[in-house]
């Protein structure tokens, strides 16, 4: 039998996703249901002065209206999903959002009420007969001037608008710079950006007044911590909540708050009303709050040697936090420690300020503030090549990891709470096989002078990264064989659209020896597993995928024994295969394995003590630490001189994320990471004017890239396994939109050369490129 | 608020009646009065694509139309693409097939634009199918894959 594992094996849920009948949470109704929509504050900051839904409540459609006065005992500020990692001198003041709000508002689309009617429709009617009176505060909307004594505060009784400060150091930055050749500095920013799946959030909640069962379903990637904190906050046993995060329209970060205010409010209207509640958001409230990607601004500098290579690097930023800092330090940790990159850095030092803002709440987009520091280190480099006189795929050369440097500790702390250590890599051969792909020399030597002949600007960026994948702390899967021969597999962790229905069926299909479509897979159901965290850090196939093979080895140790007593055979004269059991040197001879589930499951008669029914098992797995995938992306694109427009000529990625359990999916995730990342280096960004207003709050001013605007990219793969996990996997989820935006501005600026633009922002887009453009021309 | 009005509609083959509000959007239509749940609504302003059906034979934006603007029309969504449960059209077949999709949420709208579209062209270029698709969003399969799927479905359909 071939192995399923490494095998581009067709997804076993596309059917129900193809023919309309996979269901999504707002495909949800249920006898009497009601609707919610939620009335957001239109201002950035500012005190409340009165509500009064009076009005709202007489209208014949409407059946309740909660504001922050009714929730009572109920409303308080939501857990800290994310406590700050052990950092020595580490400070953090934790804010994290309410319910609805009350006393204050401090980003527009902060919910104050909600409405509970008949219909979507007739929710929506009634927000505006809600009176409202805010007190208009001044916003606190520019990184560098929150923190100016004179901003006013967001959070009062914190009395600053820094959420944090963190420094972490390695080496010796003072010493490195003063021995070095030269030294690279330059202000970076890297601006906000929407997660933007095409499906909103959206919960729905029902009580049983009967059964005392709360149900919900809940567009999360964290089904299992929704569950648990609910049951606390309501007052029930966690076995009275279930939580169900059914197909999820995509979900990139954004869908793993604890919690959203709607997550909060809308169960317990349900409770209290004693009917089911939608609630499902519209791309407007999306905009508007859901969380968002992260607006940084870098002050680094880069030492080197007169030979290119990093004596070390200080970096001093400040991060946008938005109006609460719920998802604690994962975004700016993720950037300090992934600025680092493919490289030997002896000296590191590199603190940086969280702030607060009156915007809406930043926590992790795909990639997850890793591209802030892929993208200042790169373009650094970038900067250092050009003032060396020297190549950049040769600065690049001289500056990487070699394979025998690994573990590599680099003596600071990750996200993860552990010390950021690389597992495993082999980064030369990628950044070769990069270099021979996009055809590096031909296109410097031929290619570009020959358009340059022609008036054609085109430029090639080629940049490298490391993606921290696979985190703890632990998830888990139980395997159960049915009589039928069909197993089942159920895990604790949401899904996306990542393809967990078909990867982890093939993990356990090879365990056991049966067909991939065998193998059903029941994903985000608290009823079907209850141990977990969630779909988060690229961590799903590394570390759900562990635990589904631990689980399905156990089963298959069950599978074994029985096997050996049915057939007089001892275990290792036995394999499994075509779903049945059969002695090795005997094909003919086998019992199939829903003959063994039926007879590990006796009716009658006796078993032995310590005996366990069914071909069932559970297993967990924990790794000590992420594992450490990392490639190289390269690009070349031409630039319309006179229209700024850039066109993506060609794009490769050569990426290495340890054991591919399913080429097809894993190319898939990059591609659609790497049009993420092209969104974010060229065509999106969420402009907020200096009064916190969101400029672009739909997809009509808001651009997501097309089929026009993305390569068909080519992808090659390098497998270096990693030694955390009996897989050999890394993550693969946010490596096709981290190192984007460093490859886009270096082939833009490569391009551009003999205008001496320097481009040191993302996202870029084709007004601000001319902008560059021409004030480089201006300056020249 | 305006008086209901009476909606006759076939979807799918099934004709259908039932009296809403005339403000009530094709999309909700199908998806809450009908229950076809299979067209997604992704941003309810006409651009992602998400709610595209057929009316007529072509495709449009289910948000963008009222329910009472279908009256005496006939629909195609998702649900009436394959010929019998359990099977699938051949376009569906050629997504799965090539990885044309990850999350799913979508993908109804894309394979609705495309019936009409692979019936115009029956031998598109990849810049034409680039083209078709240029109206839709999807946010995780940076599209190539579904270009793959759809000229899949091409050379097949040019092949019988």
């Amino acid at each position: 039998m071939t192995r399923a594992f490494g095998a581009p094996i067709r997804r076993n849920e596309d059917a129900r996703l193809l023919t309309g009948g996979a269901r999504f949470v707002d495909d949800v109704h249920l006898p009497g249901m009601l609707h919610a929509a939620f009335l957001r504050s239109e201002y950035a900051h500012g005190r409340i002065v009165r509500i009064d839904p009076a009005a709202a409540r007489e209208r014949p459609d409407v059946v309740a209206v909660f504001t922050a006065a009714d929730l009572g005992d109920y409303w308080r500020p939501g857990p800290l999903l994310v406590p700050p990692p052990p950092i020595e001198g580490l400070t953090f003041h934790e804010a994290t959002q309410v319910p609805l709000a009350k006393e204050k508002v401090r980003h527009v689309g902060e919910p104050l009420a909600m409405v509970v009617a008949t219909s979507r429709y007739a929710a929506e009617d009634a927000l505006s007969t809600i009176e409202l009176e805010v007190d208009p505060l001044e916003p606190v909307v520019d990184l560098e001037a929150a923190l100016r004594p004179e901003a006013p505060l967001i959070h009062e009784a914190i009395g600053t608008n820094a959420a944090a400060h963190v420094r972490q150091r390695k080496g010796d930055w003072e010493a490195a710079k003063a021995t070095a050749h030269r030294v690279i500095r330059r202000r970076f920013r890297y601006d906000r950006g929407a997660s933007a799946s095409i499906e909103g959030r959206a919960v729905v909640a029902s009580w049983d007044s009967g059964s005392r069962d709360l149900t919900i379903w809940d567009t999360t990637q964290a089904p299992i911590p929704i569950r648990n904190g609910l049951a606390g906050m309501l007052g029930l046993l966690e076995s009275q909540v279930r939580v169900i995060a059914p197909f999820i329209g995509g979900g990139f970060g954004p869908k793993i708050m604890m919690f959203y205010p709607e997550e909060v409010v809308v169960p317990w209207a349900a409770m209290r009303l004693g009917r089911p509640i939608k609630w499902t958001e519209d791309r407007q409230e999306s905009f508007y709050a859901t969380t968002q990607e992260r607006g940084q601004i870098h002050d680094a500098e880069l030492a080197v040697d007169a030979d290119g290579r990093i004596l070390g690097v200080r970096d001093v930023f400040l991060h946008d936090s938005g109006a609460y800092d719920t998802y604690g330090l994962t975004v700016p940790i993720n950037s300090q420690c992934t600025l680092l990159g493919c490289y030997r850095v002896p000296a590191y030092d590199s603190e940086f300020t969280a702030v607060f803002t009156n915007k809406t709440l930043v926590t992790p987009v795909r990639g997850a503030g890793r591209q802030h520091g892929v993208f200042v280190m790169e373009r650094l480099l970038d900067l250092a090549a050009r003032e060396l006189g020297m190549d950049r795929v040769e600065i690049r050369r001289r500056n990487l990891l070699e394979p025998d440097e690994f573990p590599h500790n680099h003596e600071i702390i990750f996200q993860d709470s552990a010390p950021l250590t690389y597992d495993s890599g082999n980064y030369l051969p990628a950044l070769e096989e990069a270099v021979r792909r996009i055809g590096y020399d031909h296109f410097l030597a031929e290619e570009q002078p020959r358009l340059a002949a022609e008036g054609r600007r085109a430029g090639l960026g080629i940049v490298t990264y490391v993606e921290g994948t696979g985190i703890g702390p632990y998830e888990g899967a139980r395997v159960t064989v049915e009589p039928s021969g069909q197993v089942r597999l159920a895990t604790g962790v949401g899904t996306q659209g990542q393809g967990h229905f078909t990867s982890f069926a093939q993990i356990v299909a090879d365990v056991l020896g049966v067909a991939v479509d065998a193998v059903h897979v029941t994903t985000g159901d608290t009823q079907a597993f209850h141990w977990g965290t969630g779909t988060f850090a690229s961590r799903g196939a590394v570390v759900a995928g562990s635990a589904c093979h631990a689980a399905a080895t156990a089963v298959r140790d069950k599978a074994l024994t029985h096997a050996a007593a049915a057939l007089g055979v001892p275990h290792d004269g036995l394999e499994l295969a075509d779903g049945a059991v059969r002695v090795a040197a005997e094909p003919g001879r086998a019992i199939g394995l829903g003959e063994l589930a039926r007879r590990a499951n006796p009716l009658r008669g006796a078993v032995r003590p310590g005996t366990e029914p069914g071909l069932e098992a559970t297993a967990y797995f924990g790794p000590d630490r992420g594992s450490t995938a990392s490639g190289v992306h390269a690009m070349i694109v031409e630039v319309d001189p006179e229209t700024a427009m850039v066109a993506i000529r060609k794009y490769v990625v050569v990426h290495d994320c340890g054991r591919v359990i399913n080429p097809l999916i894993v190319e898939g995730q990059i591609q659609g990471g790497v049009a993420h990342g092209i969104g974010n280096a060229f065509y999106e960004q969420l402009v907020f004017d200096d009064g916190g207003q969101l400029q672009n709050a739909s997809f009509m001013d808001y651009l997501l890239p097309t089929a026009d605007d993305v390569p068909a990219v080519e992808i090659a793969h390098i497998e270096t396994p990693s030694p955390l996990n009996p897989l050999g996997v890394k993550g693969v989820g946010e490596a096709g939109c981290i190192p984007t935006g460093a490859a886009f501005a270096q082939a833009v600026e490569d391009a551009l050369r003999d205008d001496g633009v320097e481009i040191l922002e993302i996202p870029l887009s084709p007004s601000r490129l001319f902008d560059l453009l021409h004030a480089a021309r201006g300056s020249g | 608020m305006s008086a209901p009005v009476e909606v006759s509609v076939t979807v799918n083959g099934i004709p259908w009646a039932r009296t809403v509000e005339p403000r009530l959007l094709l999309s909700d239509f199908l998806r809450h009065e009908l229950s076809l749940t299979g067209t997604h609504v992704g941003c309810e302003h006409g651009v992602c694509g998400a709610c595209t059906v057929l009316v007529d034979g072509e495709a449009v934006r289910s948000c963008l139309l009222f329910a009472v603007q279908a009256d005496g029309h006939v629909v195609t969504t998702v649900e009436g693409l394959a010929p019998a449960p359990g099977t699938l059209h051949p376009l569906q077949e050629a997504f799965r097939e090539a990885h044309g999709l990850q999350c799913g949420f979508c993908t109804p709208g894309i394979l609705m634009t495309l019936i009409p579209f692979l019936a115009e062209h029956p031998r598109p270029t990849d810049a034409d199918i680039r083209a078709a698709l240029s109206g839709h969003l999807c946010r995780c399969t940076g599209y190539r894959h579904i270009v793959d799927a759809v000229r899949l479905a091409a050379e097949r359909q040019a092949a019988t």
